[in-house]
């Protein structure tokens, strides 16, 4: 155990001191300043706003914002859905896949362009390098690029005094996706092939294996590419059905140190970006640090339910819960990566979570459930976490009888609407997803397990959904058109009500006046509003899940004491 | 009114195609260079290709693969495939119970506890290692059907197993596929 806690405690080390320096460079990305990357950047810059015909001083309201937003992504979801079913006439398809059912092609591109990456298709047997690079690539650069760009949105909102625009969703667009996406994937990405990860566009290898002779084939593929950018944007699709679990995604101690340190890098570094932007790092800082504590009691029990509540056979060696997990990845990483990918909205897996001790799998669910705040997804869970900040603020400014106010604007009616349809609108969902799925006649013939542990098959798929997480119990058939239908709709609601409610509380925040800070007015930098703050997360998601984790992993911890 | 659409419609139309191309053709097309030049080997699979007696070579394996080994006299991996069950369900006890007899079945001088890797399936399946205590738990019974000594065949498998990186992130594992060529004397 000591070992594992030299494990976590370097790795935390690493990100943290990692990720202030990059919060600092995404920060003058985001307001437009000059870094060391401008110089061959900017010319592909402009002349990307020439061809677009836009001026480079253009601002959107909020409306035009949101609105620019969804077109974006109904056009991404056409395309995606549209490669998908055109894939056999289309080129780079080496094993000649024919098209998806519509239904899976609908869940798959509903999955993508809502940085989800839930997936009901394993990828080296249903689809074409084409459609891995040129529709869901694109995706994970984008929509990671979408979530930045609209927590840049809401940060103006509380730097701008008497304003009705909120900057261009262009602009931003573009800058994460040239500045910080592009660069820190293609280091990611070299990295990895040279660790093994695979990057070819060659057709699969047939080898003949050592004992028997028999067949064996070796996937291949434009791999390495992806995975940089999966990881990175927290979407978490896996190139390979198996995802980083698969040696050939993630063969070394090395890649997995990588991979795990990208799903949690960006989401963190944003809140230094944060801090800058609005001119007090405190506040950043502050949030940061709810992050972490809330990330660090999370992975102690979950690494304490894998090593230690792991089951005993006779006959064999005590060791952690090595069910589902690789050799070289150990309980240790795959603890940590087990609650990094559903603290940060990725999604990506190097172990089976369906093999987790049930307390294990209950963390897992429970860091999706608290509304993927905790680092969350890239821009959407900070901005997640900022809503949490203004309900707590909120909460806290009635206990006491004072306005609420953050970061100088006065909280008021709409502002408390938008917010409680950013924090509301994922656990509603998720709750009504899975009831609906329970109802299903045929629902237990989807599941692995039984019991218990079967329910909490189900209930995570639709929780990871409704967090647009995509990491996924591996027993739950999720190939089903009740599920890519109803599991495709829950994406996106969860994905754009929420996204949508920030662009307006950005607009609504950016049209108030900044009122000078008071010996009256809370503090949100200090412990005690952190402790708040957390309190409040988990008060939510709590009240939310407990009865359904009661029935899931709850009752399957108890089934075990015997 | 077309005029309108089609004025709202360029940026949004222009950007998705710019994007596009950058990110879904010349990221992976650039990464594909590099990978291919750099690391020729890596970036195709890893694969293992052996030269036969008659001369002619033959791709044995991917390193980072495992393969079905059952015979005594090769280093035996993880059960093939992944589960996806319960580590406390009545299905996962009956299997590694059927598991733990079988290795009894097929080294009968070996009583003592089985190392848990060797009775659990791995995530992806085709797990290439096993920990260093599955490997020592399986020399006796390699180096008698190979009628070889112990310490030669202790020696291929420290050859073949990677440590931790840096000493303290993930743990050390035993290739087997490498270490069964290896015993083979065909790497």
């Amino acid at each position: 155990m000591s070992s594992i806690v030299i494990e976590d405690g370097l790795f935390l080390i690493v990100l943290v001191a990692l990720s202030f320096p990059l919060g600092h460079y995404i920060y003058k990305v985001m307001t437009g300043q000059t870094v060391f990357l401008s110089r061959v950047i900017v010319p592909v810059e402009r002349s990307i706003y020439k061809l677009m015909g836009m001026n480079d001083e253009d601002e959107m309201s909020p409306r035009k914002y949101a609105f620019s937003v969804l077109i974006f992504s109904v056009i991404g979801l056409i395309f995606v859905f549209g490669i998908q079913m055109f894939q056999s006439s289309l080129p780079f398809n080496p094993e000649n896949f024919q098209a998806p059912s519509w239904d899976l092609a609908f869940n798959t591109a509903a999955s993508f362009v809502t940085n989800t990456n839930w997936q009901a298709y394993s990828g080296e047997l249903s689809l074409s390098y084409f459609t891995q690079a040129v529709g869901l690539g694109v995706q994970n650069f984008l929509t990671a690029a979408t979530g930045i760009a609209v927590l840049f949105a809401l940060t103006r909102g509380f730097i701008a005094t008497k304003k009705t625009t909120i900057g261009s969703f262009w602009k931003d667009l573009i800058r994460t996706t040239l500045y910080v996406l592009i660069p820190l994937s293609l280091i990611l990405a070299i990295i990895l092939v040279s660790q093994g990860v695979v990057q070819t566009l060659a057709p699969y290898k047939e080898i003949v294996t050592l004992q028997g002779g028999s067949a064996q084939t070796v996937p291949l593929g434009p791999a390495a590419s992806q995975i940089a950018i999966k990881q990175l944007g927290t979407n978490g699709g896996g190139f390979f059905g198996l995802n980083s679990a698969f040696p050939l995604e993630n063969p070394t101690a090395l890649s997995n140190f990588l991979q795990l340190l990208s799903i949690l890098l960006i989401p963190a570094a944003l809140c230094i970006s944060f801090g800058k932007a609005v001119k007090d790092s405190k506040q950043g800082r502050s949030i940061y640090a709810a992050m972490l504590i809330l990330f660090v009691v999370a992975l102690a029990v979950l690494t304490y339910s894998e090593q230690y509540l792991a089951p005993v056979f006779q006959g064999v060696m005590a060791s952690g819960n090595m069910e589902g997990k690789e050799i070289i990845h150990g309980v240790g990483t795959s603890a940590l990566w087990g609650a990094a990918t559903t603290a940060a909205s990725n999604g990506s897996v190097n172990a089976m979570l369906d093999s987790f001790t049930p307390l294990g799998g209950m963390m897992l669910m429970f860091l999706m459930q608290l509304g993927e705040v905790v680092f969350g997804g890239v821009g959407s869970g900070l901005y997640g976490m900022i809503a949490f900040v203004i309900l707590t603020v909120f909460i806290a400014g009635l206990m006491v009888g004072r306005t609420p106010e953050y970061l100088g604007k006065k909280i008021e009616a709409f502002d408390m609407k938008m917010v409680c349809l950013i924090v509301l609108v994922p656990p509603l969902l998720t709750l009504f997803g899975t009831a609906t799925a329970v109802l299903m006649p045929q629902a237990s013939t989807w599941l692995t397990n039984s019991g218990a542990h079967g329910f909490s098959e189900l209930l995570y798929a639709f929780t990871s959904m409704g967090a647009n997480n995509g990491s996924a119990f591996g027993g739950f058939t999720a190939n089903t058109i009740f599920t890519n239908v109803i599991g495709g709709i829950m994406m996106l609601f969860v994905r754009f009500i929420p996204l949508v409610a920030v662009v307006f509380l950005a607009g609504n925040l950016s049209n108030k006046k900044i009122v000078a800070a008071s010996d009256g007015t809370l503090s949100t930098s200090n412990g005690l509003f952190v402790g708040l703050l957390i309190v409040i997360v988990l008060l939510i998601g709590a009240l939310s899940f407990l009865p359904a984790l009661a029935l899931g992993p709850i009752a399957d911890f108890f089934t075990t004491i015997k | 009114m077309m005029k309108r659409i089609g004025k709202d419609l360029r940026p949004v139309l222009v950007c998705f195609m710019v994007m596009t191309l950058l990110c879904g053709v010349i990221y992976p097309i650039f990464v594909t260079g590099i990978a291919q030049i750099v690391f020729p080997n890596q970036s195709n699979g890893s694969i293992i290709t052996i030269t036969q007696e008659n001369g002619t070579k033959i791709d044995v394996g991917s390193a980072l693969l495992g393969q079905e080994f059952t015979n005594p006299e090769y280093l035996i991996g993880r059960p093939m495939g992944a589960s996806n069950l319960s580590p406390t369900s009545e299905e996962q006890n009956t299997l590694v119970q059927e598991r733990v007899a079988g290795w009894h079945v097929l080294d009968q001088n070996n009583t003592g506890d089985i190392p848990m890797d060797l009775v659990t399936a791995s995530a992806s399946g085709v797990d290439p290692n096993i920990s260093p205590e599955a490997a020592e738990y399986q020399v006796a019974r390699i180096a008698s059907a190979r009628g070889i000594n112990e310490d030669a065949v202790r020696t291929v498998i420290s050859k073949y197993t990677s440590g931790s990186f840096l000493g303290f992130w993930g743990e050390s594992g035993v290739n087997v596929l490498k270490v069964n060529l290896a015993l083979d004397g065909l790497i």
